[in-house]
């Protein structure tokens, strides 16, 4: 029996994510740029693969692979600006979860949302792409998910 | 946003390059019809008459690993000497094969099947007798059936006792043309 919680081959996961991996890099980056972190971004996810132990949030998963990417060639290109804050980053992990200490006790969809939105600065129509969900319910969700962060520290 | 042509072949060629797949696979046109060529960074590991690779897919991703995609670098060789092989210009294989997955008996009969010259053919029974054991003429026959990685290991040199074809999982008919470009049958 196929362990239904196990990735896909690997060519069935490129094919449907490529197109949305290939947009989400344009929209950043001029189209030379764009086209080497394409390339870069499933070479990544190549690497990590095989190890990665679930078949959760596949979108989600490369496109912050691709949002990381994005951050290290900003960086590169403007080396004066201070270092922005490190994020915990394990590839076998679900995206949503690197950001466990700060936003652990949301709910999962504004914890996906927040973490997309403010820690890989991924738009609102990559992030419902993510989450299957509206671009218009993406961002109610990281509002919703900010509203009960700030409740937090409030209290 | 659609990738293009160009933008997708980067890809795939450097991954083949980077050496970081499971299996790297294609398929290829031939005399026979398009065949799919899979092979694993250890050698061929798959050939098939049934070139769809949706169908193998699953089985490659839980024998070989998920970091299964189409790349024709991965099989660039083979596909040159099958090439070779089908304009009459190749006699022999220079590949490494992939039999890993495979039951021990099985990889010992292949190993055996792969000794069978070009232009030459044996029965299930004397192949069975190669491998001592020489009453399991049938499971040699199954292990002809399985034969992943067919052409380049020849179980179109495999007759019945009697002389007759009898099967081949590519048709009967590959099976003749095979034999008729090795100058088996007329």
């Amino acid at each position: 029996m196929e362990n239904v919680t196990s990735p896909p081959p690997f060519e069935r996961f490129y094919l449907e994510h490529r197109d949305a991996v290939l947009a989400f890099l344009r929209r950043r980056l001029p189209r030379d740029a764009a086209d080497d972190l394409f390339q870069e971004t499933f070479l990544r996810a190549l690497r990590s693969y095989a190890s990665l132990a679930h078949a959760d949030h596949l979108r989600a998963w490369v496109l912050t692979i691709a949002g990381r990417l994005v951050i290290d060639d900003a960086r590169r290109a403007r080396a004066t600006v201070p270092e922005l804050p490190e994020i915990p980053w394990e590839d076998g992990r679900p995206a949503y979860a690197q950001l466990e200490h700060l936003a652990s006790e949301l709910p999962p969809t504004e914890r996906a949302a927040v973490v997309l939105r403010y820690g890989y600065d991924l738009d609102y129509d990559d992030i419902a792409g993510a989450l299957g969900s509206s671009p218009e319910a993406a961002r109610q969700a990281a509002s919703a998910g900010v509203r009960r962060l700030r409740r937090k520290e409030l209290a | 946003m659609t990738v293009s042509p160009e933008l997708d072949r980067r890809f795939r060629d450097a991954a083949a390059a980077a050496g970081v797949l499971d299996v790297g696979y294609d398929v290829v046109p031939s005399p026979i019809g398009p065949l799919l060529l899979a092979a694993s960074g250890r050698g061929i590991c798959r050939i098939s008459f049934t070139a769809d690779p949706e169908a193998h897919l699953d089985a490659l991703a839980r024998t070989f690993g998920p970091r299964v995609l189409r790349t024709s670098g991965a099989v660039a060789d083979a596909r040159r000497q099958l090439d070779e092989y089908f304009a009459g210009t190749r006699r022999g294989f220079e590949l490494d094969v992939d039999t890993r997955p495979l039951p021990e008996f099985a990889r010992r009969v292949l190993d055996e099947l792969a000794r069978v010259p070009f232009g030459e053919t044996t029965t299930y029974g004397s192949l069975a007798a190669r491998v001592a054991a020489p009453r399991a003429a049938r499971a040699v026959g199954m292990v002809m059936n399985r034969n992943p990685i067919p052409i380049v290991l020849p179980c179109h040199r495999v007759v019945g006792a009697n002389g007759s074809l009898t099967g081949y999982a590519g048709g009967l008919e590959v099976k003749e043309r095979l034999l008729q470009l090795e100058g088996v049958l007329l």
